[in-house]
């Protein structure tokens, strides 16, 4: 079975999609990349998206869940490079990728999680408010 | 009816005979109808080769326009109503360019002094053939305008939705005029497009040359600003005059947590407060 490589660049973890999400593949992503994010203790997680053709329910709920797996590991996930014909589609299909944070490319997104981590930082050392999400707003429906 | 081969034979003699004279009154015909808008010497030119145009077929012996030895004169017809339509005369002037042929070969016809009844008959037969040669000119007239049309409405399009870079990571996209299905599609995949591009994190949405906001037109939209969401790409709203701000509300058209500004300016220095805040 085919694998998606995971490449470690400092302190992020950056996944490119290359192959055709499979259920199997997208499965194993999940599995390796939570094993990947404890060995190397990474707190950024990217994954482009820019050579997928095709963006269907499954592999949406399949990137949610890493998101949310990351979170628990303490890691910020990014989805980075989305076609502009596979947002459409999933405009038109009323999918609306929810939890995901996404950027248009890998170094936009590299920014983010700098951002993100700073902004977490700051909140660590300060009282902690919550408000760290005004950055990107969610993903509304439709 | 249609001619008979005897009949456009002799035509084609009284073509060549009375070249002259023909064409004189017939382009005085035409020229009265013009009212002057194109030069005497350009449509005697365009009479003296139509004229020939008409001989050939006749002497080929053309029963009617659609057969093999009208092909130069059709050809020559085509060139006449294209030239016509770009140059802005109407229908009817062109069409009436070609009656006046009539007129002309039946003032031929009187200055030879035959008037018996085969003159008449030939006559009627020949004024058909050129009635369906004016008939094959309007419908050339028409297509071409209808060419005209669609490439304008091509252009308009491309035209109409320019996506403009506003400062380093901002691009606007201005629209004017009534935002319908297929412009808001084309709208939607060029600024998608245009954002992975350029790697700009941020887009504004300018609908001052909107002329009214209904719930389709928001529809399209807010789907362009979720589909650069879902990309990465945060877009805000600008542009909106007092009387659709109105309207939205009436509508209930419900924006959610998109920025919406009343100015392109308000919505620059929105987006630059923010990537500044950032310390991009």
């Amino acid at each position: 079975m085919e694998r998606v490589p995971i490449l470690k660049i400092g302190d992020i973890l950056l996944v490119s999609i290359q192959i055709d999400m499979e259920d199997q593949v997208a499965l194993q992503l999940q599995e390796d990349l939570a094993d990947r994010i404890v060995a190397t203790g990474c707190h950024g997680v990217i994954i482009d998206i820019s050579a997928l053709d095709i963006v269907d329910s499954f592999v949406g709920r399949t990137l949610a869940t890493i998101a949310a797996i990351s979170k628990v590991l303490d890691a910020d996930t990014v989805v980075v490079g989305m076609r502009p014909a596979v947002a459409i589609t999933l405009v038109e299909l009323g999918l609306s990728l929810p939890g995901i944070r996404t950027a248009l490319n890998v170094e936009l997104g590299m920014d983010l999680l700098a951002r993100e981590r700073a902004a977490a930082d700051d909140d660590a050392d300060e009282e902690p408010d919550g408000a760290d999400d005004a950055e990107t707003p969610a993903v509304p429906a439709p | 009816m249609t001619l008979s081969a005897d009949e456009a034979a002799r035509f084609a003699v009284v073509l060549e005979d009375h070249q002259e004279a023909l064409v004189t009154a017939w382009t005085e015909r035409v020229a009265s109808t013009l009212r002057g808008r194109l030069s005497h010497t350009e449509l005697l030119r365009q009479n003296t080769e139509l004229r020939r145009g008409f001989q050939q077929a006749l002497a080929g012996s053309a029963q009617d326009l659609s057969g093999e030895p009208a092909a130069e004169l059709r050809a020559q017809l085509a060139e006449l109503s294209s030239t016509r339509a770009r140059q802005g005369f109407s229908a009817t002037e062109t069409a009436v360019s070609i009656f006046a042929f009539k007129d002309a070969v039946l003032a031929t016809l009187d200055a030879q002094g035959t008037t018996d009844a085969t003159t008449l008959r030939d006559y009627v037969a020949l004024s058909s053939f050129v009635d369906e040669a004016a008939l094959f000119t309007f419908d050339s007239y028409v297509r071409v305008r209808e060419e005209l049309i669609a490439d304008q409405a091509e252009q308009l399009l491309e035209l109409s939705t320019p996506v403009v870079k506003l400062w380093e990571g901002v691009v606007a996209v201005p629209l004017v005029g009534t935002l319908d299905s297929a412009r808001a599609q084309v709208v939607m995949e060029r600024l998608l497009q245009t954002l992975v591009d350029t790697g700009s994190p941020y887009a504004i949405i300018d609908i001052t040359g909107v002329p009214a906001v209904d719930t389709q037109v928001a529809q399209h939209i807010l789907k362009t600003v979720v589909a650069a969401r879902l990309m990465g790409a945060d877009c805000i709203i600008s542009g909106i005059r007092p009387q659709i701000a109105q309207t939205i509300v009436a509508l209930g058209i419900e924006f959610g947590d998109i920025a919406t500004k009343s100015s392109l300016a308000d919505a620059l220095r929105y987006v630059l407060a923010r990537t500044g805040k950032k310390g991009r």
